[in-house]
């Protein structure tokens, strides 16, 4: 599946140039070999595009189906004639989820293997390494996988041929705190606890929902904070500490394996029959599988869902990928598929791959998309990073269709908010 | 710091009882490997870092065994004894050719090994974690002992790993299989001089560490996230189990590993943001005083 490929069987625009420039040195040679270059130019016609993402250790499962979901959508791509009439050749390499490796990946991918467009499928860390990349070497960047606000809203961190087509966290926060202020407020929930992983994300996040669930009922409280360890294997002082502490919700951010195994834990304890229970990541198809015994009525933000928009395009996406590849796609894979589509418009638009002119295009590019929530999905110019994607919550059951139904998140609201934000950021 | 909560749990009878026996599940399940690792060091001589290893392979096998058969009697037995053997394998493969070897090299053994049976999972059971699922006999509510919680599986955990403790103690201290062991310790070459075969016993016991390992990670699979490198994150524990309590030392093991498990338990309520590093500062605080651990033998 792979496709990290040797130089030497497609030669690349650089190699033409050095060629001509190697035959020219030869002297006038024949007129014969002078048709070399045009050989390699007709050759040349295919576009590689470089996707730097996590292949190995714990997270890998991330990676490979961010993979999975470019590959799938390249081929529907390459179908229709490619990208400006370029069939699209994908190399794909792993960073091990590092920042460095990351960088040093990229630049390989643009320098050496003649990539001239990046689909940057890292997890935060390493995308804000790429981003630095991205603003030295000029190439035309998608990031698809960091959800960290910041990397589109600081405008210190902007720069024109860098796209961000990924939910966003503090989109997920307002909409996650207004559906929680929603049933916070019908039954009377003012005491709240959190448990969360201890770094970057579980932190912000927590932080940020929270601080819109207290704009929107400012009567809730938070009585019990816990931040255990990512990849934790055991949460029983978190859980007894949650009893002790009896709160009427939680808010928990704790995703993949690290979820299972609190749910687990948990209802040991009883915990989830006497308090709601709000885990963002809960109705990802990783964990709804995985989990064996799923406590009723779990509230969760979707992550991919075939359920959500109720859509025939959307479920039709999920089972195509599923029959692919033998298991629901991942958050991740909405994520990279909807960048793919994004370039094969925006080089639709601009009638070429050149790099400035796609960049051009995909500023306030509205495309159709099985994860829109109205089919549509818009890449905001201002801040060159998506809106009006799929963004609601839900409550879990433990089998298909997982989340019956969800209520959709206002996007109104969000950009409402969202703005706010940056304003108190000074991003605006 | 959070005095106050660590204080008011002190004073309800019910929050003393919950953290407790939660305290204890910690405890009891890290004794179970730190024991084994204990046993081999004191008779091996080597510091086995692939130990975490072993609790993985138990976790894997009676996940297994249990999605076959449905039987979590047979998926623990399969566990314990699936993992003796793995481990009596590696015993005999690798660990017996590295025995009096230069430490830079037993680790480098036991790291490799750690490399390897990680990719041996991932390529047997796939990079996505698992989840077991708690068998249906414990599907409880959990009980309300004078108002504490507390949930039966943990109940049965802390049994077993009780029953463990007490067999474990008095094979070692009552039978000549454990004389042998003990004199095996002490001193090999002249227990192997007397007739008794040295080989087969490093086997057995390395084995036997091994199964200690194994069931708990068999205990833990039902409640834990199974996945590759889970045996890491144990590992860390594990030796700091046996350094409070004393490298070699069956008692210190169980005495150790209890009081990590109550340092994080209590700890929780009262050093909320501090509670990894309370376990560190116990065993600088316990190797201050007690440079060979609290049950540590002075070496010759």
């Amino acid at each position: 599946m792979s496709t990290d490929k040797t130089r030497g069987g497609h030669p690349t625009a650089s190699d033409a140039v050095s060629r001509r420039s190697a035959l020219a040195l030869a002297g006038s040679a024949a007129l014969v070999t002078v048709a070399a270059p045009w050989v390699a130019r007709a050759q040349a016609k295919t576009i590689r595009i470089g996707m730097p993402t996590i292949l190995s250790g714990r997270v890998a499962t991330l990676g490979i189906s961010s993979r999975n979901a470019v590959m799938m959508e390249v081929e529907k791509v390459n179908a229709a004639g490619g990208l400006a009439g370029r069939p699209i050749e994908m190399v794909v390499r792993d960073s091990k989820g590092q920042p460095q490796e990351a960088a040093r990946v990229v630049r390989e991918l643009v320098n050496t293997d003649g990539c001239e467009i990046i689909i940057d499928a890292e997890a935060s860390s390493a995308a804000f390494a790429v981003h630095e990349v991205a603003r030295d070497l000029g190439m035309l960047t998608i990031h698809t996988c960091s959800e960290t606000s910041q990397l589109s809203a600081d405008p210190k961190l902007r720069i024109p041929n860098a796209f961000r087509c990924v939910r966003q966290g503090v989109h997920d926060s307002v909409a996650g705190a207004a559906y929680a202020a929603k049933i916070a407020k019908e039954k009377g929930l003012k005491k709240w606890a959190t448990c969360s992983p201890d770094y970057a994300y579980g932190r912000d996040t927590t932080a940020e929902f929270i601080y819109y669930l207290k704009q929107f009922v400012p009567e809730v409280e938070v009585i019990s904070e816990s931040w255990p360890k990512l990849f934790q294997p055991d949460y029983t002082e978190t859980i007894t500490k949650l009893l002790q502490a009896n709160p009427q919700a939680i808010y928990s951010c704790i995703w993949g394996g690290d979820l299972t195994a609190f749910i687990d834990q948990g209802n040991l304890y009883g915990v989830f029959g006497k308090a709601a229970f709000f885990a963002v990541n809960m109705a990802d198809y990783t964990v709804l599988t995985a989990v064996k015994n799923l406590p009723a009525g779990v509230h969760s933000g979707n992550r991919y869902i075939k359920t959500f928009p109720t859509t025939p395009q959307n479920a039709a996406w999920g089972d195509a990928y599923r029959q692919k590849y033998n298991e629901y796609p991942t958050n991740w894979s909405w994520e990279n598929a909807a960048a793919v589509n994004f370039l094969a418009e925006a080089a639709k638009k601009a009638g070429s791959t050149d790099g400035k002119k796609m960049s051009e295009a995909l500023k306030g590019l509205t495309i159709d998309s099985p994860f829109g929530m109205n089919g549509k999905i818009t890449m905001r110019a201002e801040d060159q990073t998506i809106v009006d994607y799929a963004i609601g919550w839900g409550t879990t059951i433990p089998k298909e269709p997982y989340m019956p139904n969800v209520t959709p998140g206002d996007w109104k609201q969000i950009v409402e908010y969202e703005t706010a934000w940056k304003k108190s950021k000074g991003y605006l | 710091m959070d005095l106050d909560a660590l204080f008011s749990c002190f004073a309800s009878a019910s929050c003393v009882i919950t953290q407790a026996t939660s305290g204890f599940i910690i405890g009891m399940l890290l004794f179970l490997v730190a024991v084994g690792l204990t046993l081999i060091f004191g008779i091996l001589k080597v510091v086995n870092f692939s130990h975490g290893v072993f609790y993985m392979v138990g976790a894997y096998l009676t996940l297994t065994v249990f999605q076959a058969t449905e039987s979590f009697t047979l998926a623990l037995v399969a566990g314990g004894l699936g993992t003796a053997l793995v481990g009596w394998l590696v015993e005999r493969l690798f660990m017996s050719r590295i025995y009096g070897a230069d430490s830079l090299m037993q680790i480098l053994v036991c790291y490799a090994l750690i490399l390897i049976f990680d990719d041996l999972v991932r390529m047997i059971w796939g990079a996505e974690f698992r989840s077991m699922g708690m068998p249906s006999t414990f599907q409880l509510p959990p009980l309300f002992i004078f108002g504490g919680v507390v949930p039966p599986y943990y109940l049965f955990v802390i049994a077993v790993a009780a029953l463990i403790a007490v067999v474990l103690g008095l094979v070692v201290s009552r039978t000549r299989a454990g004389k042998i062991v003990r004199a095996a310790a002490h001193n090999a070459p002249m227990v192997s001089a007397l007739g008794v075969n040295t080989t087969v016993v490093y086997g057995l016991v390395f084995a036997a560490g091994c199964m200690l390992a194994g069931l708990a990670g068999a205990l833990a699979a039902p409640v834990r996230s199974v996945t590759p490198g889970m045996g890491f994150s144990i590992l860390i524990e594990s030796f700091i189990v046996t350094v409070i309590g004393g490298m070699g030392s069956i008692v210190g093991a169980l005495v150790g590993a209890l009081l990590i498990g109550l340092l994080r338990t209590f700890g929780a309520l009262g050093f909320p943001l501090f509670n990894e590093g309370l376990m560190y500062i116990f065993m600088v605080v316990v190797l201050v005083a007690r440079p060979t651990g609290l049950f540590g033998k002075e070496t010759a």
